[in-house]
């Protein structure tokens, strides 16, 4: 124990605090690796400690919220301090929903940060995965996180969606009946998932104190235990790095944990809780107490979910009242089923992407350097015209609110996103890789013509130049510091022996791939030495 | 009794009675005279009025609805839809029609509220309907909010949304904003269920009913409503908390992310 | 300039490797660039007002909790005032607010200018490793765990190996079995509702029976069956399925001639159910005689029983078969014919 300190002074106090706690837990290794760990220095870094400050600032206000809320569907006819609410009829889950509104002092404000922190991480987490996604940052070694990324995505949305559904409002209730519908629609199992979940027929007295467990205990225990792994993985990977002078596929630049990200991320988290304080304190969220309390044979107009379920409610109004009893005597209702079976394969090919794209290019090495968007045109177009079909959705989600507030017609509206599900995206995909190629095209300009300065020239023979300067070393490099992969080639149709090779469907498949990632239409490219040496040699030096 | 027994025999008595009946004649008469002739000249203020009415339909809706209100194809019969319904319409502006389109929108009103009355008393003498409800039948300060907005959610915000703030219907069709109507407006609105709107008689919803859907909109949807929770987004739901949530929540916190991330001014420009 | 630049590479082989950088690259990485010193490395004044910044960001701070406190006792909690633009709203939970946010705020605030301003802003290049461990290791591991798999004889004693994987197979079945009594079988509970022979229809608003002549041309009645109280513990599940609207269309309007049958005189009763997931359809256009359903839009032709005319609903609503007893009183001819809201597999 007194080895380490016995150099020439006693220990201070605090470094024999710090000594107990290495001789037990092994404290110091750890700080070693980790108290000078270097963090680059970029906006969008910051994204994912976004999600993470506003997932603490929920459990932080959710656990508040416990103390108040009872999870009940008993009834009982409400006297309380919100007069236009007295003596109807209601479960105590919406009571203790107006109590923590009107009697707790601060309830109200901490049920609206509970509540704008919720929409703000989903939102957040959102942003964070196309940073990933469009950077490349979710290539080898990173596969992983990304799925746990992902996950926490996707019980972020069940996590949301439960935390709605529990003051049994008027709104809520109404996304719980949808939800009910849905799963009674599911072929074979349907009635059987929906008596189960519901503890008998809609609404019953357990869905409530069901959603309860789910959304307090069940879906943050997971989601913890996935952004503890998350975190520490990033910690072990090291975070992504742009191209730059100095900054290569081994190294990472930036500044230290200690001191500087310390303050920089802890100041971070204190900026995040107040900005989503500020909020709360100033604009309404979900106002159960004009929404009324639940009843099956009453709805609103604009019964919307939260964003975040948006695109799945726009599947489900888009759709067309397709409804088939098959010869069994049994009835598929495809106005359900197929948004739902839409709903599961869509984030599995998400989650599935960064797999599918190193089967492509075969490329098996880590990848530290985030890509420019440009340089991967396909991706990135695949990307663009992703949320371009969730943006279509989401409008068809919010077609009543765009028709009285446009002045449209709701059933036009429909119709423009039932056309534009199928239509928007393939010209979105067109158009961000023409942007991607054009954008390529101009970095190449740049690092062999130099920088457009403005300045006019007339040579002596009357003809009139603009004057590039040439680019400084380190722009120079970070434009052409990005690799281009080859398109791999359909291999020769018969091998050396004179037999004719068989090429299976996979191969043939992979082979046109890569052809439109890698091939002519999706990449310019990038300037060589020998280009550059030829250009800046003299000859046609415009 | 006894002299008036002996005396009833008298040659004089049928005179004595004829003189007291008449007495009495003119003493009833002259107890109920007043009110028959107030009677009179209301009902005669109430033809002047249904002439001056008559006079601003021709020029004004008989176009379209027909000279004697019997409807055409460009409007329908006025037969029997009452003084409420009127009152209603011409009241919000939605009458006389500017042009014809999915339904017709609230337009500043064209008459002043003694025209109304007089096309209002004009319509009501086609045929019997709905006549223009009383203050008391419609004043929020007499109708229980709580009571209101449960009906309100049974029977309107189907439509109208929770707080009335209005919605969508099939083909351009749209339920309108109820902020700002006069509780008047909305009892007329109930009772005759203009264009595509239901109609809400007192057989299926009475007047105390209609009294608290109109208190439940005074709390909720109006100038003094009260929005505990601060600036109320338009009292429209997920979605524009959820546009909020993006455009000012993340912005502005991405917008804290880029200060945060930026390195700081070097001393020396370059 | 095709692509003379590009690594070779096998036909098949991993594509693509990191461009070879020669000597005389003018591309090459100039390496990291010196630092720059800041005003405030530079420049002891101006890091003393950074100094005196952040600690009144972190002052500011104090203050705003402390308002917070004093926002807390001071102000009573159903007090409401005008704050321009926001509206009337609660004035302690504004406060509440505001004064947390800022404190909250400038406590971030004062660390990240301090981090930006007064800490070192040197960037320091740190040296990643490989993340696969060397060959030496890995044949270690695999040494090691099949040194461990022959010691516990897994692989050679195949009779313990299989009865483990079946005792683990079955193990879990407990758990699903325990799930069991989350809610009772379906049966045919989805196929009845609390209507029947007999039973008058009540006016949802005035809870009392409803007459022929209640229902104006135009109107649009909400009937719950009779016997069903609001304050009954299965209101709202008997509610759910049993919620009706009544319309009355001019009987030469209506196209469905079963549907003016299940009638009296143009009064038909539809379920309010949607039959798509289940939301009360009820916006009733008086005048197209069309009902939407304000959660996914499904129309419905309430004038040709009720058929499916737009939006993701895959059949008509059910109708009540009603007439009017001897009192009377409209009332249920028996039971929907068909199960009312959305649809499900065993519906048929």
């Amino acid at each position: 124990m007194a080895t380490a300190t016995d150099s020439r002074r006693p220990a201070s106090k605090g470094e024999k605090v710090a000594d107990w706690a290495d001789g037990r837990l092994g404290i110091y290794g750890l700080a070693k690796a980790n108290m000078r760990k270097i963090f680059p220095d970029h906006w969008s870094f910051m994204l994912g400690e976004i999600c993470l400050y506003s997932f603490i600032i929920i459990i932080l206000t959710g656990v508040y919220l416990t103390l108040f809320f009872k999870p009940s569907m008993a009834e009982l006819v409400y006297d309380g301090s919100y007069g236009p609410m007295n003596g109807i009829h209601m479960t105590e889950a919406y009571a203790s929903t107006l109590d923590i509104s009107f009697d707790v002092r601060g309830g109200l404000l901490v049920r609206q940060i509970h509540h704008w922190a919720a929409l703000i991480f989903i939102a957040a987490m959102a942003v964070h995965m196309m940073r990933v996604f469009f950077t490349g940052a979710f290539r080898k070694p990173r596969e992983i996180n990304w799925l746990f990324g992902f996950l926490l995505l996707v019980l972020g949305c069940i996590a949301g969606f439960t935390g709605y559904s529990l003051p049994d409002d008027l709104l809520s209730g109404t996304g719980v009946r949808f939800m009910q519908g849905a799963i009674m629609g599911m072929p074979l199992v349907g009635t059987y998932l929906a008596m189960f979940l519901y503890g008998g027929e809609f609404p019953g007295d357990d869905v409530i104190p069901r959603f309860f467990s789910i959304h307090v205990l069940l879906v943050p225990g997971i989601m913890l235990g996935l952004l503890v792994a998350h975190l520490i993985l990033v910690f072990y990977h090291k975070h992504t790095q742009f191209a730059g002078p100095g900054r290569t596929n081994k190294n990472v630049v930036g500044m230290p944990l200690l001191p500087v990200y310390m303050a920089k991320a802890g100041g971070f988290f204190f900026l995040v809780f107040g900005v989503i304080t500020v909020i709360a304190g100033a604009v309404t969220i979900n106002p159960i107490w004009v929404l009324g309390p639940y009843r099956p044979d009453q709805v609103s107009t604009g019964a919307q979910p939260d964003w975040y379920m948006g695109w799945t409610e726009g599947m489900i109004r888009m759709m067309p009242g397709w409804e088939w009893v098959i010869p069994t005597g049994h009835t598929i209702n495809f106005g359900v089923f197929i948004p739902l079976m839409v709903v599961g394969v869509i984030p599995i090919a998400i989650a599935l992407y960064p797999f599918f794209e190193s089967w492509l290019t075969g490329d098996k090495r880590e990848h530290h350097i985030a890509d420019r968007p440009r340089n991967v045109p396909t991706r990135t177009a695949f990307g663009v015209a992703w949320l371009s079909w969730v943006f279509m959705c989401m409008i068809g989600g919010g077609n009543d609110l765009w028709a009285t507030h446009l002045h449209l017609s709701i059933n036009s509206i429909t119709w423009f996103v039932r056309i534009g599900f199928f239509v928007v995206p393939p010209i979105v995909f067109w158009i961000t890789r023409r942007i991607c190629l054009g954008l390529q095209r101009r970095d190449r300009d740049k690092v062999l013509h130099g920088r457009e300065s403005g300045i006019i020239k007339r040579l002596p023979h009357g003809e009139f130049i603009e004057v590039h300067e040439p680019l400084a070393q380190e722009e120079m490099h970070t434009l052409t510091a990005h690799e281009q992969y080859r398109p791999l080639e359909a291999g020769p149709k018969v091998d050396e022996n004179g037999v004719v090779r068989k090429q299976g469907v996979v191969e043939r498949v992979r082979t046109k791939l890569s052809k439109n990632y890698f091939g002519d239409a999706g990449q310019i490219p990038k300037p060589t030495a020998e280009e550059y040496r030829e250009v800046t040699s003299g000859h046609g030096h415009h | 009794m006894k002299k008036l027994s002996v005396r009833r025999r008298h040659p004089l008595a049928a005179l004595v009675v004829l003189l007291i009946a008449l007495a009495a004649t003119g003493g009833l008469y002259a107890t109920f005279a007043p009110a028959d002739k107030a009677k009179a000249e209301e009902s005669s203020a109430q033809s002047l009025a249904i002439d001056e009415g008559k006079k601003l339909y021709q020029v004004g809706c008989a176009s379209c609805h027909g000279t004697g209100g019997q409807g055409s194809s460009d409007g329908p019969s006025l037969v029997g839809v009452g003084a409420a319904a009127v009152d209603f319409q011409v009241g919000t502006g939605r009458m006389p029609l500017q042009q014809p389109g999915a339904q017709a929108p609230k337009k500043p009103v064209a008459y002043s509220q003694t025209e109304i009355d007089q096309l209002a008393a004009y319509v009501a003498s086609l045929g019997p309907g709905p006549a223009q409800p009383n203050k008391s039948d419609y004043d929020p300060a007499g109708g229980d909010a709580a009571r209101g907005g449960d009906l309100f959610r049974t029977n309107c915000a189907q439509c109208h949304n929770f707080i009335g703030k209005g919605g969508a219907l099939t083909h351009g069709k749209f339920a309108p904003d109820l902020g700002g109507v006069t509780p008047k407006h909305m009892y007329e609105a109930m009772e005759t269920g203009p264009q595509n709107m239901p109609v809400f008689p007192e057989s299926l919803l009475k007047q105390k009913d209609k009294q608290d859907i109109i208190a439940w909109l005074d709390t909720v949807n109006s100038d003094k409503a009260e929005e505990p929770g601060g600036y109320g987004l338009g009292g429209l739901g997920p979605v524009s908390e959820g546009l909020f949530a993006w455009v000012i929540g993340l912005v502005l916190l991405i917008g804290v992310a880029c200060w945060v991330a930026a390195h700081t001014a070097k001393a020396r420009k370059s | 300039m095709s692509s003379e630049h590009l690594p070779s590479e096998a036909d098949h082989g991993p594509a693509g490797q990191v461009a070879v950088a020669d000597h005389e690259d003018p591309f090459k990485d100039p390496g990291l660039p010196p630092h720059e010193p800041r005003k405030q490395d530079i420049d002891e004044r101006s890091a003393k007002r950074s100094e005196r910044t952040v600690a009144l960001l972190f002052t500011i701070s104090m203050l705003a909790t402390i308002g917070f406190i004093a926002s807390f006792v001071a102000f009573p909690v159903d007090k409401m005032a005008y704050v321009w633009p926001l509206g009337h709203v609660s004035i302690l939970h504004l406060m509440l607010g505001l004064t947390l946010g800022i404190a909250l705020f400038c406590i971030g605030a004062g660390a990240v200018h301090w981090a930006r301003t007064l800490m070192s802003d040197v960037e320091i290049a740190d040296e990643r490793h490989d993340i696969e461990a060397d060959a030496e290791t890995r044949a270690k591991v695999f040494a090691d765990f099949k040194q461990g798999a022959e010691e516990s004889g897994f692989g050679r004693r195949k009779l313990l190996r299989n009865t483990l994987f079946g005792a683990l197979t079955l193990l879990p079945l407990s758990g699903i079995v325990l799930l069991r009594d989350l809610g009772p079988l379906p049966e045919d509970k989805l196929r009845h509702t609390l209507w029947g022979k007999g039973k008058r229809l009540i006016n949802e608003n005035t809870e009392e029976p409803l007459r022929p002549e209640d229902i104006t041309l135009g109107s649009l009645a909400f009937a719950m069956p009779e016997g069903l109280k609001k304050d009954d513990h299965d209101f709202n599940v008997e509610i759910a399925k049993a919620a009706l609207m009544l319309v009355r269309i001019h009987p030469d309007d209506i196209k469905d001639k079963k549907s003016l049958d299940w009638g009296h005189d143009g009064i038909l009763a539809f379920s309010k159910i949607c039959t798509h997931v289940g939301c009360p359809v009820s916006l009733y256009e008086q005048q197209t005689h069309h009902v939407l359903c304000p959660c996914h839009q499904s129309t419905f032709d309430l004038a040709d029983g009720a058929k499916v005319i737009f939006g993701p609903a895959g059949h008509a609503l059910p109708q009540l078969k009603i007439h009017v007893n001897d009192d009377g009183y409209l009332e249920a001819l028996g039971d929907f014919a068909e199960p009312v809201g959305p649809s499900f597999w065993e519906r048929g």
